[in-house]
């Protein structure tokens, strides 16, 4: 029997009992329309990557990192100072955290501003939203691993931000912190929710998120039917394109993390006061320098309270935009520039102030 | 047509030097991104301050024809006092498959739970697995005082 016979004897015999070639036949017939916003698509694709970064670092720095506050902070020093390449990984795991929070911003507004988030994509929309959410839950729980005096500090003005919250703010906070107060129990519950249960919650939505898009194919600017638009194959042209888009983040990725290692600190003392300028991640700081106008009582309302409901309102008007959007083309966009105006210009004052 | 047949040559030889390069650059930048995993994988040597000698206690917290496992730097070690003059001292870790033995005070022997192996009071092995003797320390009495050390 010639090779080639031999070769589609054993395909044949696969897929009768797999099926594999239902999924061949998908990859074969995605196509990606071609036009001047093209290149918005790679920014799924992007925080897809950075995400499989993230697991694939985070499972290597499992194996030297030790949950405990007696540890934690010398089992992260002797990654960084003793393990060969610990230096590496563990500035790359943090680098990539920042670039994948920044490309699931770029990805969101870029799907605002072409409107993609339209019928029959709302719950696209809604699982791509929650998905921000708990990546912005990874970085604020990974933020306090190492223990270090800023991610202490950090960790107590954000659960105590979270115990402001009417009704149930105090025992969300006690959730948070397994306790009044962060401690051993809130490092304990934070490697839980970093290593366990965000990640097994993400797999899920990712899983939805992107079978939803296979479901309801490419959107394309202003509602035109993507057979009106030039194509190309997703397999293997657009993916052939994604992956050196990857080998560039990659790239970029490795340059920063070498030349700007992630740095350690010092070890939490719960009995030091608060080191000066402290500050959250960027992801955190317009809601922090927000937080920092708003004087403490405004009529007979608490200002914390006042920023929570004001954030917890834009929250709101955010995520149920594919409801209301309908026919307000203008003051969608007018919304996602005043979000994008206010989140670079808090940041930027938080940065500097 | 040969000048066809030619130029098809001169194509295919170039496809060839092309994917060869293009692989070749993607396997090394591969090999690149993967060289530091594996050299992360490997666990640093943690340094154990190396012990020659330790305190195992006082000489009447141990009755004659009794033993215990006392810490031997990071290994365990065997103490035994076989009567009230004579001291044994053995590392604790099983020849076979690093185990902890014990005493038996009945039979007069060092006995390894896990495999059945015993050794007798020179650290000979007596029966069962184990393929070497037990490697012996040395006792000395200072005072009420036993200390364990290396044998020169």
């Amino acid at each position: 029997m010639p090779a080639t016979e031999r070769k589609a004897n054993a395909l044949d015999w696969l897929d009768e009992r797999t099926g594999w070639r239902m999924v061949r036949d998908l990859m074969d017939h995605k196509v990606v329309p071609i036009h001047a916003g093209t290149a918005w698509y790679y920014f799924g694709g992007i925080t897809l990557f950075l995400i499989g970064v993230q697991l694939f670092t985070g499972i290597l720095l499992l194996l030297y990192y030790r949950p405990t506050v007696a540890e934690a902070f010398d089992s992260v020093r002797f990654l960084m100072t003793r393990v060969e390449f610990g230096w590496l990984i563990r500035s790359i795991h943090s680098w990539s955290a920042n670039l994948l929070i920044f490309c699931a911003f770029i990805h969101m507004f870029s799907v605002v501003f072409t409107h993609a988030y339209r019928r029959p994509r709302e719950l696209t929309w809604l699982s791509g939203i929650a998905l921000l959410g708990l990546m912005l839950g990874f970085g604020f729980s990974g933020y306090l691993l190492p223990w270090n005096q800023i991610s202490y500090f950090a960790t107590k003005v954000g659960t105590d931000m979270a115990g402001t919250m009417p009704v149930a703010g105090p025992t969300l906070a006690r959730l948070l912190r397994g306790g009044e107060d962060v401690g051993a129990a809130t490092l304990t519950r934070f490697f839980d929710f970093h290593v366990i249960i965000l990640p097994l919650i993400s797999f899920a939505l990712i899983g939805l998120h992107v079978l939803l898009v296979q479901q309801h194919g490419m959107s394309t600017p202003g509602g035109i039917p993507a057979t009106r638009l030039a194509q190309m194959k997703f397999f293997p042209n657009f993916f052939l394109r994604e992956l050196m888009v990857w080998y560039g983040v990659l790239a970029v990725l490795g340059t920063l993390a070498a030349i700007f290692p992630w740095e350690l600190g010092e070890k939490a003392d719960p009995f030091a006061s608060a080191p000066a300028g402290i500050r959250p991640e960027w992801y955190f700081l317009a809601e922090f320098y927000t937080l920092k106008l708003i004087p403490s009582h405004v009529w007979i309302i608490e200002g914390e309270l006042l920023g929570l409901l004001g954030f917890g309102l834009l929250a709101a008007v955010w995520v149920l935009l594919p409801f209301w959007e309908v026919n307000r083309t203008k003051v969608a966009t007018g919304v996602a520039v005043f979000l994008i105006c206010y989140l670079a210009v808090f940041t930027f004052l938080g940065y500097v102030k | 047509m040969p000048a066809t047949d030619a130029s098809r040559t001169v194509s295919r030889d170039r496809r060839t030097v092309v994917s060869w390069l293009l692989g070749g650059g993607v396997a090394a930048s591969l090999a690149s991104f993967f060289y530091p995993v594996v050299r992360f994988l490997n666990p640093p040597p943690v340094s154990e301050a190396s012990v020659n000698e330790v305190s195992a206690g006082k000489v009447q917290d141990l009755k004659p024809n009794s033993g215990k496992i006392v810490k031997f730097g990071n290994k365990p070690a065997l103490l035994v006092r076989v009567n009230d003059t004579e001291w044994k001292a053995f590392s604790a870790v099983c020849t076979h498959l690093n185990c902890t033995v014990q005493y038996q005070e009945a039979r007069r022997e060092i006995w390894c739970a896990c495999h059945n192996g015993t050794y007798d009071m020179s650290g000979r092995v007596t029966s069962g697995p184990p393929p070497k003797p037990l490697e012996e320390l040395a006792v000395k009495i200072r005072g009420d005082e036993v200390v364990i050390s290396r044998q020169a």
